[in-house]
């Protein structure tokens, strides 16, 4: 591990002030970056510990909920308004790492934790998120967890994180603050595809901080889930996952919120199936077609096509599994 | 920097690289927490922080001054060893023992939290405030804690005995 600073901020804008400069990095729980830190492909100058920034999950005027960035994925997932309002959130933080993990993993990091893809972790392969250039060694190599949608030619890894999946579902906004100021961002505009740029993986300017992420009041989200379909029963990332909220006026689709994890460089917003489902009745032909429609631009690589279709049927299961729980 | 562990205050100086565990056992000689993979993947290193169970091998040491670490050497009261431990032993809950301390911090966090009312993916109604520690419910809050020699059922049957109201 290459040595740093360290300092501990008491509040926002002292993070900011502190996260200038090359070389700085905000830190959580530590869960991903001093694992990274470790294997020496992340070797801040600075740490700016963010962990006693706001923890506080409260209540928004006209609905939703306010997360503090600092607060840990088990305390989100164990809060009872997330429970009872959001329960795709819920399932979906209970669905990744271990208990420990979650017990340390905070709001923020979670958001911006890295790839898993097995090329990056290893400083003897090639990698253009590691090193802009150098080439992709997943492409053309053991890629059964790589991505099948939005990939590039210059980097097929996935965006790891199973909250995130829920939090796009969820139109959830990210409240950032910087050394320009504060500016909120949807999350699911947060994360980039990778493009001919896989080391960049937010939108996030130079020394901006998570503040906070806010939850709009989404009434039918009540009804909602997540699904993991991962190698083992527990503590695995996913091969593909979906969360998913439903409404439904009788038997016709009023509205429907859809995500995918495990299949892009990005939490996947799945817009085409959900204008798919819209004011259709909800059958498992509809729900078919909306997945058909969502994974038409999908490409399989030589490990992971099977990717494709457990993604259609895992929006089947779901969709089917919430139609059912609303009838 | 200063440090609370099993109760007692203690000073170290460390370099800022130094994980928890790493101060734990070459700083303050405190053995018991083991280094299984040194990447959060098997819970050999857990320890509780504030009663919280946590992975020691991915904390830095310089963001827990202060706070109060209980180790596994922290559980027995003088010659009297905690329940758990106990029924680690009723139950052979280990072979070669190298997990077992982190079992057993793991535990303790992990009944912690369902009496906390913390819910896990397989609970099947997130609105219920009591969760029974049944079987599913066990080994799902466990997973985070590997035994290569394969001891989960004596491991299962100890954590049950102990916190479980119905055998698990």
């Amino acid at each position: 591990m290459t040595p740093f600073t360290y300092a501990r901020a008491t509040g926002p804008a002292d993070a900011i002030r502190m996260g200038q400069g090359d070389g700085a990095k905000y830190l959580g729980g530590g869960t991903n970056l001093v694992d990274l830190m470790r294997e020496t492909i992340e070797h801040p100058a600075t740490l700016v510990d963010v962990t006693g920034l706001s923890t506080a999950i409260e209540p928004l005027d006209g609905g939703g909920l306010r997360i503090g960035a600092a607060a840990s994925n088990t305390s989100l997932a164990a809060h009872p308004q997330v429970r009872e309002a959001y329960p795709v959130l819920a399932r979906a933080i209970l669905a990744g790492a271990s208990g420990q993990i979650r017990n340390m993993a905070t709001v923020g990091g979670n958001i911006l934790q890295r790839t898993r893809c097995t090329y990056f972790y290893d400083d003897a392969a090639r990698c253009n998120k590691r090193a802009p250039g150098a080439g992709c060694d997943a492409i053309d190599g053991f890629n059964r967890i790589h991505a099948i949608l939005g990939a590039s030619p210059a980097c097929v890894a996935t965006h790891p994180s199973d909250m995130c999946v829920a939090l796009a579902a969820l139109d959830a906004t990210v409240r950032l603050d910087g050394p320009e100021g504060a500016r909120e961002l949807p999350l699911a505009a947060l994360h980039r595809l990778p493009g001919a740029r896989p080391d960049v993986e937010t939108e996030l300017r130079p020394g901006e901080l998570i503040v906070a992420v806010d939850l709009p009041a989404l009434p039918f989200a009540a009804r909602s889930t997540y699904r993991k379909v991962r190698d083992r029963a527990s503590y695995a990332f996913a091969l593909v996952s979906v969360a998913a909220a439903l409404d439904l006026e009788g038997n016709i689709v009023r509205d429907v919120r859809l995500a995918l994890g495990g299949v892009a460089h990005k939490p996947w917003r799945a817009e085409a199936a959900e204008a798919a489902l819209r004011g259709k009745p909800a059958t498992a032909e509809n729900f078919r077609a909306a997945a058909e429609a969502e994974l038409s631009a999908a490409v399989g690589l030589r490990d992971n096509a099977f990717k494709i279709e457990l993604a259609r049927r895992t929006i089947v299961a779901v969709l089917g599994e919430l139609a059912e729980v609303q009838a | 920097m200063r440090f609370i562990v099993n109760g007692a205050s203690m000073e170290a100086q460390v370099d800022l690289r130094t994980s928890l565990l790493d101060l734990l056992r070459d700083h303050l000689g405190l053995t018991g927490s083991k280094k299984g993979c040194n990447q959060g993947a098997c819970g050999a290193c857990t320890v509780l922080v504030d009663g919280t169970r946590i992975n020691s091998c991915l904390a830095l040491a310089v963001q827990y001054q202060n706070r109060e670490i209980v180790t596994v050497e922290g559980l027995a009261e003088g010659a009297a060893l905690h329940p758990l431990q106990a029924a680690f032993v009723e139950h052979d809950g280990f072979q070669c023992g190298y997990c077992t301390p982190g079992q057993l911090c793991s535990a303790i966090g992990m009944a912690d939290e369902i009496a906390r009312g913390v819910p896990s993916i397989v609970t099947a109604d997130l609105s219920a405030e009591t969760i029974p520690l049944d079987h599913d419910e066990l080994r799902e809050r466990m997973s985070g804690n590997l035994c290569r020699c394969g001891a989960y059922n004596g491991i299962v049957a100890a954590i049950a005995e102990t916190f479980a109201k119905e055998p698990a």
